[in-house]
């Protein structure tokens, strides 16, 4: 196994269950990145400002913990076009279709004992390692 | 206001958590994914701290009579199993094992500069806003 910053992965585990739990506390809402992003298209009126605001808190906290943590900023990502594209098209899709991501149905859902979100977290997980194994393992060159 | 504001804060929270915990990063994501290689164990405990949290605040929040600043609380209602759930999770487990991007993480690493984020977003953001289009008058949302 490689260097595993546990410390660090527990804070910042921390700091996401607390920015959901006050979400859900202050706002009433579910802190689901892909069901605030995607119903942010024809929100109803006064739905739309603290979707907004909440999807853009993500890059400006992210870009915060850089200026004080630049160890943090770091990433590596492919950059083929062609995976990118069908990536952020399968992403972007099966979240719409499955009603959550690994924030709404990982962590929101789990906490909230929902079934549909155990089995929607148990399988994107299941297959996305399925989809890595085949990539990393069969094909071997990405 | 004050609800943009709170949102503007937990987004805020939730992205410097995420840059934290190494989740910004795909290689972290996919070294998790990759149970066959060097896994990387990082996402447990991340989601394991997440989880335990906000199963606190869940708890919290089901003894409330509404939101701290009005309103009801927007619970999700459904149980059923479909094939649209699992579905829909098949296809965006393909998605994040590709690429190593889940919907927060790619947001979050917006800021970082990266053309391939970028083409990621954008692509994620075509296929959402198709998804909202195309289903725009079946859901009552």
């Amino acid at each position: 196994m490689e260097d595993v910053p546990v410390g660090a992965a527990l804070l910042g585990g921390v700091m996401i269950g607390v920015a959901s739990s006050v979400l859900l506390l202050a706002n009433g809402r579910i802190a689901g990145i892909s069901g605030i992003l995607g119903r942010s298209f024809f929100a109803a009126t006064g739905d739309l400002g603290w979707r907004v605001a909440f999807l853009l808190g993500l890059p400006l906290g992210a870009w915060l913990t850089g200026l004080v943590a630049p160890a943090t900023t770091a990433l590596t990502i492919t950059d083929s076009t062609p995976l990118l594209v069908a990536g952020g098209v399968l992403v972007g899709l099966g979240t719409q279709i499955g009603s959550g991501c690994t924030s709404g149905h990982g962590i929101c859902g789990i906490s909230r004992g929902s079934r549909r979100s155990f089995v929607a977290t148990a399988t994107f997980m299941a297959v996305a390692a399925i989809t890595v194994f085949v990539v990393r393992h069969w094909i071997g060159n990405a | 206001m004050g609800r943009t504001l709170v949102a503007l804060a937990c987004g805020l929270v939730f992205g410097a958590g995420l840059a934290i915990s190494g989740m910004t990063d795909p290689a972290r994501v996919l070294g998790f994914l990759d149970v066959a290689g060097a896994w990387d164990p990082t996402l447990i405990f991340v989601m394991g701290a997440g989880l335990a949290v906000t199963s606190v605040g869940t708890a919290w929040a089901r003894r409330e009579d509404g939101p701290w600043l009005g309103g009801r609380f927007a619970w999700p209602t459904r149980s059923d199993l479909d094939a649209r759930l699992v579905g829909g999770a098949v296809l965006f487990g393909i998605g994040w094992g590709l690429v190593g991007l889940c919907p927060g993480p790619a947001l979050a690493s917006l800021v970082r500069g990266s053309t391939s984020v970028f083409v990621f977003v954008a692509a994620m953001f075509a296929a959402v806003l198709a998804h909202r289009i195309a289903t725009r008058g079946a859901e009552g949302s």
